[in-house]
């Protein structure tokens, strides 16, 4: 703390003696750099996201091959300077796929939050507002919500042809209930607020108030909620394609990928490693972002969590 | 009590008949026609027509539902398409080597993560704190099956200490069956542990801060009784909360274990039925496993009435 000079002083008062600076001024962290060194995960988790955005982006440029050539001639080699992440079991190159693979985890993970989040809005936001229709979607989405996601996208997907799209699609659908119970309960108490009781009193319509005044407030622990739905889906797209049931086989999926090396991993353990590492850091830059946003958006629950 | 017991089970009830039907629906809601849907690609146009009418396809949405409710209610989730056995009897063969796994999950989760979120909480803002939260992100991004093929490998494949994969019944002795599954519910219980310890360290935090655990340290209480008994009881309604929740997670992540350890359970019968599009017993699975979760979410709430007395129904 500096010590400042203050308006001239009567002289028969004793006076302090001015204090040496012992301890330099610390400048507030301000602007973009400030905010970046505030929230240490944020900036660790986006950097991570962000070279995963450019993996994805320039996968034809980062010295890959076609990601889905087959040649039985170089089949399971392993890691070597002419194939780095080494070859699978068809003798595709690992590197491409891995590389090639980013675009649809961040795909599959982007539009589910994405999807689920407006959807889930939505169905929160009606539910919160419309009396009568409250019980019913609240008994629905119970019944909805005891049916584990996993499960519930495995059985959605073994309906379906396995596709990006479906997958995106059975995902969504596990996990809207989460995000609407989240909205609704949001709604719930800030239809209790006084500035709502305020704006009602003063003849605002309804969709007004909702817009308005509901809609912002639900949009900061929406959008945590929405960063770990990512995380989440990713994952779980992960998991449908390495049980069989996600994404074509042909096509590179960081799930696909370690599914062909399930049959080969005690002696090619490298065709599971790579994706692996991958998938985690993605989905662990995911996650940290999410946890810094929930800190930054919300400092009463920083120290709690 | 008896009367909230009663009323409990009594609410669980539409709830699990909307799991029904939403299970049963599943099939008419994807596109295209189920009989061709479950047929799969290779199936002649015969086979078509046999799946059609055994699904009874000619008559009524409702009636199907109906008919099918009530067979489920006597015990009969109908049969296998490609074994032709009672998907009863595929469950029912399948069903020791899961709830092995999961329950010895369970012990193994709740005894790590609740003593290591206490500890976080005790220590917050030290190295050990740090060490639990930053576990438990790790534990929520690692993949479950990346988990088991790294225990896997270390653990039986280079260090040789248990068995790589397959699974010991109970019944050929108790450390065979423990020895074959200790990789497995580690596996399983990484992400369950996370969540856990998360919660524990969140509430414990906020329990340590009030009036009366100041009150219990200036009397001289021990440190170990002021957490585990003081501080852990006051808490434990959370915990014990995220401990039903999370059972979602070990379900779902019991499909992807059992694949990785080649352990012959209700996930390897869903996988198998999943590459067979055999829907009859996709259908019967979820009903089971949601039922499972149903049932000890119910006993979670019935569970709050005896660790806080304050909650009186």
């Amino acid at each position: 703390m500096t010590v400042q000079q203050s308006a001239p002083v009567p002289g028969d008062l004793a006076v302090a003696p001015e204090l040496p600076d012992v301890l330099k001024p610390r400048k507030p962290l301000t602007g973009f750099t400030g905010f970046l060194r505030k929230n240490p995960s944020i900036t660790i988790g986006g950097f991570l996201l962000l070279i995963m955005f450019f993996i994805a982006l320039f996968a034809p440029w980062l010295g890959t091959v076609d990601p889905t050539a087959i040649s039985t001639a170089r089949r399971t080699r392993v890691p070597s300077e002419l194939y780095w992440f080494g070859t699978d079991m068809l003798g595709r190159d690992i590197y491409s796929r891995v590389m090639y693979g980013a675009r649809v985890s961040l795909l599959v993970g982007f539009s589910v939050a994405i999807l689920a989040s407006v959807a889930g809005l939505i169905i929160g936001l009606f539910s919160g507002f419309v009396r009568w229709a409250d019980g019913i979607i609240m008994r629905i989405i119970d019944g909805m919500m005891s049916i584990p996601p996993i499960l519930l996208a495995i059985a959605l997907m073994a309906l379906t042809r396995g596709s990006v799209q479906n997958v995106i699609i059975a995902i969504t659908i596990a996990e809207i209930p989460r995000v609407a119970r989240l909205v609704r309960g949001v709604v719930l108490s800030l239809r209790e607020q006084p500035y709502v009781d305020a704006a009602i009193a003063a003849g605002t319509r309804t969709p007004m108030i909702v817009f308005r005044h509901i809609l912002p407030n639900t949009l900061a622990p929406m959008s945590v909620q929405a960063t770990y739905i990512c995380a989440s889906a990713m994952i779980v797209e992960a998991i449908l394609s390495f049980i069989g049931a996600g994404v074509p086989p042909a096509t590179p999926s960081w799930g696909n990928i370690m599914a062909e090396g399930r049959a080969l991993w005690q002696v090619r353990p490298h065709i599971i490693l790579f994706p692996a590492i991958f998938l985690s850091l993605t989905v662990l830059a995911v996650n940290m972002l999410g946890d810094g946003l929930r800190d930054a958006l919300d400092p009463r629950m920083a120290k709690r969590l | 009590m008896l009367a909230f017991i009663v009323r409990r089970i009594i609410t669980t009830i539409p709830v699990m008949a909307f799991v029904a039907l939403f299970v049963f629906s599943l099939l008419y809601i994807a596109p295209g026609d189920p009989a061709a849907v479950i047929a799969g690609d290779q199936a002649s146009p015969a086979d078509v027509e046999r799946i059609r009418a055994s699904l009874g396809l000619d008559r009524p949405y409702l009636v199907r539902f109906g008919e099918w409710f009530f067979r489920v209610l006597q015990g009969d989730l109908g049969t296998s398409i490609f074994t032709s056995l009672p998907v009863t009897q595929l469950i029912a063969q399948r069903i020791e080597p899961t709830l092995s796994l999961m329950v010895l999950t369970l012990i193994l989760a709740v005894s790590i993560a609740v003593p290591l979120g206490v500890v976080a909480a005790w220590k917050a803002g030290t190295w050990v704190d740090r060490a639990v939260v930053g576990f438990a992100v790790l534990g929520f991004s690692v993949p479950v099956f990346v988990i088991g093929y790294l225990l896997a490998y270390t653990f039986a494949l280079k260090l040789d200490w248990v068995p790589v994969q397959g699974y010991t019944p109970i019944s050929q002795g108790l450390w065979p069956w423990f020895k074959n599954l200790i990789l497995p519910a580690i596996t399983l219980g990484t992400v369950y542990i996370a969540l856990i310890a998360r919660i524990t360290r969140a509430t414990m935090l906020d329990v340590l801060q009030q009036d009366y655990i100041r009150t219990a340290r200036s009397k001289g209480v021990a440190q170990n009784s002021i957490l585990f008994l003081h501080a852990l009881k006051n808490a434990a309604v959370p915990i014990i909360t995220i401990i039903g929740i999370g059972v979602a997670l070990l379900i779902g992540g019991a499909v992807v274990t059992e694949s990785v350890f080649a352990i012959p359970g209700l996930g390897r019968l869903t996988l198998d039925a999943i590459l067979r599009r055999d829907y009859p017993v996709i259908q019967g699975v979820v009903l089971i496993f949601s039922f499972v979760y149903v049932l000890v979410n119910l006993a979670i709430d019935l569970i709050y009435t005896l660790v806080d007395p304050r909650i009186r129904y």
